[in-house]
């Protein structure tokens, strides 16, 4: 039995009211009034333009809806579009606390779903070799159902406490005057937002909740028929999975963005959340046998992990370049928009990420014999996971703050705050039953697992 | 030419091959060449043979292409004839990269897996029309062959070998 280290249970406990204090500091400051963002701007023109900068072409299409509205008022001059201006750089003010906490909740979120996915697929594929590491994976899926209930309420509070900071589909203002948003009214609307969200977080934790109790009755019973009922249950999530993950990225990031679609999107943030979970796992895996508390975990395990996290970085790649590549050869103006704000505004960010994921991991996990060596996997656990961190920042930010991002005291205290909470859930999860699967039909090979 | 006489021990099983690999590496002869059907996990381990650099030749090889690739399409879209083809921005090649990846992909795959292949041919010394080099037909089939290099005391040696459950064990000079 793991026991939850007094050390590691105060540090988690550290990092969120470290990240609840920045949170709530950054919400207190983040509403400026009129005047302030005037001087602001003022202040921005003067400082980083050397002044005679046109405020009203600083406008930019990260809120579409505004920005066209924007546009409209500029013919008629004056007044009018600089007051428009100020107000839209005063919405991207306050939406940035919202867009960081719901970036830093999604991101987590991710991670345990896409451990989910994982250990379903290891379930349906009666993989030989992952046995030994199922408790881990059950450990960390807890994180599913807080997790994403906790993003399901901010992106709702989003838009019924805050003044629609992440979704502009749900200010009705804004549906008003956009025929677009109108036509896809059907599907984006609060209430079918709420609904979907609730069906697929229970979906997902149904699952979770009778995969773990399978898996525990499976330790204590005499034949195999938990284990059928798991390789079930993992068949049937899986195809429900792939549905459900699709459409939650549609509601909870692409609409973000309502103007904007891409196709092959939700398998793009699946590759995202996939190879994080599994790097996730790695890593809690490296931790604990570290700690003692894993030994039948050899490095031929730790082998496989390493090349899965290098697979899946690289069909990361794949799917994150198709998209891009696709869109900026046609350069159809109503799609490549989203990728015109990104270059422009968060040049670094988006460049740099595919370096982290996808350069970094290529050259770093290469070769077989570092893959073996857990410091190396560590390491690049990080640089992959801090990756995947900006992969979610790029999808959100552009269309909330625009360009106004920076990664500060909001984003920061953010990922504590959720970064805490993971790490207290899972640690507690983990204490909750042997670490080892006891009488798997597999977890003989997964001792002897020799690569 | 120097004659080189060398002891041929037959065997039925994999598994038996592995112990008799292990107690002739203990009792420090050397192994010419074992002559196997089928490929035996942990054998080059047993053997003491030396990892294959294959994989760095092939990342090298890799390399390779990808430089080809870039040098090609900088030289033709970009420096040779930079036509606007359909809009799209021939002004340097970082602009237009989008566009050569694709290419850029494929050429470094066809390099490390072809030439690659061509290096494994090599240092194998395989090619059509090359004479098959094999003890005894059998070792194609069912039974593994090895062989053990003869310095001094043949008849310690044949003992030794027959007493790790060959099933036939004959002196041969190789040098005909």
């Amino acid at each position: 039995m793991y026991t939850f280290s007094k050390k590691l249970k105060t540090f988690s406990l550290a990092l969120m009211v470290i990240g609840l204090v920045g949170v709530i500091y950054s919400f207190s400051s983040s509403h400026k009034s009129f005047e302030q963002v005037e001087e602001i701007l003022a202040h921005e023109a003067d400082g980083h333009h050397g002044g005679g900068h046109d405020v009203a072409t600083v406008e930019d299409a990260s809120h579409d809806a505004h920005a066209t509205d924007a546009h409209g008022a500029a013919d008629a001059h004056g007044g009018d579009a600089h007051k428009k201006h100020v107000e839209h750089v005063q919405h991207q003010i306050a939406n940035r606390p919202w867009s960081a906490l719901y970036v830093a909740a999604f991101f987590f979120m991710m991670i345990a779903l896409g451990v989910l996915a994982f250990y379903a697929i290891q379930f349906a594929a009666q993989a030989g070799w992952s046995p030994v590491l199922y408790r881990v994976m059950e450990g960390i899926t807890a994180y599913v159902l807080p997790g994403a209930v906790i993003v399901l309420l901010i992106a709702i509070a989003s838009g019924t406490i805050g003044h629609y900071n992440i979704f502009i589909w749900m200010d009705p203002d804004v549906v008003a005057h956009d025929k677009l948003i109108q036509g896809k009214a059907g599907w984006l609307n609060l209430v079918g937002f709420a609904v979907r969200g609730l069906i697929f977080i229970a979906g997902w934790s149904l699952y979770r909740h009778f995969a773990r109790k399978f898996s525990i009755a499976q330790d204590n019973a005499d034949d195999n028929r938990y284990f059928k009922k798991s390789f079930r249950i993992s068949a049937a999530f899986l195809v429900f999975y792939i549905y459900t993950e699709s459409m939650m990225s549609w509601d909870w990031i692409m609409s973000v963005d309502p103007h904007w679609f891409s196709t092959l999107f939700g398998w793009y943030v699946f590759a995202s959340m996939f190879v994080s979970g599994i790097t996730v796992i790695a890593l809690i895996t490296i931790y604990l046998k570290s700690k003692g508390y894993l030994e039948i975990v050899n490095d031929s395990h730790i082998h496989d992990l390493a090349k899965f996290m290098f697979g899946i970085s690289v069909f990361w790649t794949y799917l994150w370049f198709s998209q891009f590549m696709l869109i900026w050869y046609s350069n159809i103006p109503e799609e490549v928009t989203y990728f015109v704000t990104r270059i422009e505004d968060y040049n670094l960010p988006f460049f740099g990420m595919v370096v982290m994921n996808f350069l970094f991991p290529l050259l770093l996990l290469m070769n077989s014999d570092y893959k073996r060596i857990p410091w190396f996997v560590v390491m690049a656990g990080i640089v992959i996971l801090c990756g995947h961190y900006l992969d979610v920042f790029n999808m959100i930010m552009p269309a909330t703050v625009g360009d106004r991002w920076f990664i500060g005291v909001p984003e920061i205290s953010s990922i504590l705050l959720f970064g805490g909470l993971f790490t207290y859930v899972v640690f507690t999860a983990l204490t909750k039953a042997p670490l080892v699967v006891n009488r798997n039909p597999f977890i003989k090979e997964s001792e002897q697992y020799h690569y | 030419m120097e004659s080189l006489k060398v002891i041929q021990a037959m065997y039925t099983d994999d598994d038996v091959l592995m112990n008799a690999v292990k107690k002739v590496k203990a009792e420090k002869h050397h192994i010419e060449e074992i002559y196997t059907p089928f490929p035996v996990h942990g054998l080059d381990k047993a053997m003491g043979l030396a990892p294959t650099r294959i994989a760095i030749a092939a990342f090298m090889y890799g390399c390779v292409g990808l430089t080809v690739a870039i040098l090609m399409m900088n030289f033709i879209m970009i420096e040779d004839w930079p036509q606007n083809i359909g809009g799209k921005p021939s002004f340097s090649y970082l602009e237009n990269m989008p566009a050569f990846v694709p290419i850029m992909f494929e050429l470094t795959v066809f390099f490390a897996a072809h030439l690659m292949v061509i290096t494994f041919y090599l240092r194998s010394r395989m090619w059509p029309f090359k004479e098959a080099e094999n003890p005894d037909p059998r070792t194609t089939d069912d039974h593994f062959c090895m062989q053990v290099a003869v310095s001094g005391n043949e008849g310690e040696l044949k003992e030794l070998l027959e007493g790790t459950g060959a099933v036939e064990v004959k002196l041969v000079d190789l040098a005909h």
